[in-house]
């Protein structure tokens, strides 16, 4: 018998509350002018994402329950990557906001829609079911072509949501098109009753098991943009407006954490055989393009995309490695990774003026001169990526070599740890840029236009957590391995 | 009564034209809108045909949600081919070339 109270409808509270909230910031545009309805729409908008991250971590210490027939989970890793999108996307809506009102993309439209892809991604953490799933992937997706598309007057942005729109729907055709064959295997959508019972009756060298596998994991890998898949990474980082880069880039690597775990580990977690090699090949492939690629290049957000594509190869290297501290690790990486995103591009961001955009790699000449503090904040944050001791990155690294050595893949560790040594000469590279070279003159001349001071705390609060939380690391990872 | 197998072997068909339709089309940007509906019409057709063969109706539910975000990402799509065209007053595939990818 169905009832409202044995849906678990509070399990979706932090959706509902924030759906509820995004479909109010649309609305204000009715009452109030469209120039100044954002005033109103924006801190709105924050506060939503923050109540909606606090009810999300109010059920951090849950035993893990199914709600609404079967269709969401509630666990303890649940609640945590929930709150931290949430806080992350109030984050990026914090930095973005000046850089998009200069381009003139700060629209009611566009922080529904930023509302509305949080939603998506804490659908996609939340779901126990193949539907679920596959509605959370699309309504993230949906939203983000319509923000990158939102800078009408770019000739680039339309050309980037156009690429990362056919690219995405072919990912979203795959991992549908692999769903159904594994629908017609074992029966169910229920991730639970597909671990449960398809191991007695398929083998893992059944061919059209491993032709479903493979393509629901093409599928994942197009939205991790990890290697062989990778093509629409750099072009969408650079051609969407950099409030918009930072939004994709930043918070929706814990969804993809999320849904890796929720669709492999536990649905597909008996058939480890299948998955671990091509996630160990992606993975090392990804780590070497992404880094030797990112030498060559002259933007900066180019660079940060490709290096984007090489954390998402460490990511999927502890993933691999299919123990709980692998899958702790990778879960840590994708936490402190986002954090430091976005510490990257929010001075990125802080820097960025009325038609200035910051993002070439020679804008970032003699940024000691100019703004010491922002360039100090930068060099946190550039060493946290390149995984140097005293900041969180490398320990985050170090946690994902650990656990591939205990799962006994050492040439693969031997091969990451190379191609991250080659990594950080690209990273070391805007360390000489910001510390060692001249600044251009007309950059010099410029720089008196300041930031929100507001902006200037957050951003340190920021990139200094990055290097401050290194103490405590062993208990945050005791908390993450905790949570799975 | 026809065989699962049939409805399948269409469902892998349309899969098929879908992809060759995306990959090897240099010059329409609309003819890649349309083999991205099929891709998710072979997905649909799959849904269907498992669902009654299995006799669990979750698969059919399932292609009910495929349809409204099919419906949802051709909206997009075309908005986003109406940008393109205003930008560019072009919506040949061999244009999209600003960013080097």
């Amino acid at each position: 018998m169905m009832t409202l109270a044995n849906l678990h409808l509070n399990l979706i509270a932090p959706e509902i509350f924030l759906s509820g909230a995004a479909c109010l910031v649309l609305l204000i545009e009715l009452f109030i002018k469209p120039a100044r309805a954002c005033a109103l729409a924006w801190p709105l908008s924050l506060i939503a994402l923050l109540i909606s991250g606090g009810l999300a971590f109010g059920q951090i210490n849950n035993p893990p329950l199914i709600g609404l027939n079967g269709l969401v989970i509630s666990d303890s890793a649940a609640a945590l990557l929930r709150g931290m999108s949430c806080f992350l996307a109030a984050g990026v809506l914090f930095y973005a906001q000046r850089y998009s009102q200069a381009r003139d993309i700060w629209r009611v439209e566009y922080l529904t829609l930023a509302l509305f892809g949080v939603v998506g991604m804490m659908t996609m953490i939340g779901s126990a079911h193949l539907l679920t799933l596959y509605v959370g992937v699309e309504l993230l997706a949906l939203c983000l072509y319509g923000m990158i598309a939102m800078q009408r007057d770019a000739v680039q942005a339309a050309e980037a949501a156009m690429k990362y729109f056919i690219l995405g729907a072919l990912a979203s055709g795959l991992l549908l098109y692999g769903m159904s064959l594994l629908y017609g295997l074992t029966g169910t959508l229920s991730l639970a009753s597909i671990s449960a019972n398809s191991l007695t009756t398929l083998l893992p060298t059944s061919l059209p098991l491993m032709l479903a596998v493979v393509m629901v994991i093409a599928g994942l890998l197009f939205k991790l943009g990890a290697v062989p898949f990778h093509m629409w990474v750099p072009d969408v980082y650079e051609g969407s407006a950099t409030g918009t880069t930072l939004y994709l880039s930043a918070v929706p690597k814990l969804a993809a954490f999320a849904i890796l775990y929720r669709l492999l580990e536990q649905g597909l977690g008996g058939w480890i055989e299948i998955w671990q090699d091509i996630l160990l090949l992606t993975g090392i492939f990804s780590i070497a393009l992404g880094n030797v690629i990112a030498i060559a290049q002259t933007s900066l957000k180019r660079m940060l995309a490709y290096s984007t594509i090489s954390h998402m190869g460490f990511l999927l290297l502890g993933f691999a490695s299919a123990t709980t501290s692998g899958y702790a690790a990778s879960m840590m990486y994708a936490l402190i990774y986002a954090i430091t995103t976005l510490a990257v591009f929010g001075v990125m961001l802080a820097l960025s003026r009325d038609g200035f955009e910051s993002d070439q790699l020679d804008d970032l000449k003699g940024l000691n001169q100019r703004h010491p503090w922002l360039a100090f904040l930068m060099l946190l944050a550039i060493f946290s990526l390149a995984g140097i001791p005293p900041t969180a990155g490398f320990f985050a690294k170090l946690l994902i070599l650990q656990a591939v050595v205990e799962a006994g893949f050492l040439a693969v560790v031997v091969a990451a740890v190379l191609f991250a040594v080659v990594g950080a000469f690209y990273y070391l590279r805007v360390i000489k840029l910001m510390y060692f070279d001249a600044p251009r003159e007309d950059l010099l001349a410029a720089s008196a236009r300041g930031y929100r001071p507001s902006v200037l705390w957050v951003l340190t609060a920021n990139a200094v957590l990055v290097v401050a939380i290194t103490p405590w690391i062993g208990a945050i990872m005791d908390v993450v391995s905790s949570t799975l | 009564m026809i065989p699962l197998s049939h409805y399948l072997i269409v469902g892998a068909l349309l899969f098929a034209i879908s992809v060759v339709g995306i990959f090897l089309n240099r010059k329409n940007l609309v003819i890649i809108l349309m083999a991205i509906e099929l891709l998710l019409l072979a997905a649909n057709m799959n849904f269907v045909a498992f669902s009654h063969y299995l006799g669990d109706l979750s698969g059919q539910v399932f292609v009910f949600f495929i349809l409204t975000v099919a419906a949802a990402e051709a909206a997009i799509g075309l908005a986003i081919l109406i940008v393109l065209f205003r930008t560019r007053r072009s919506i040949n595939v061999q244009d999209l070339d600003r960013l080097q990818g």
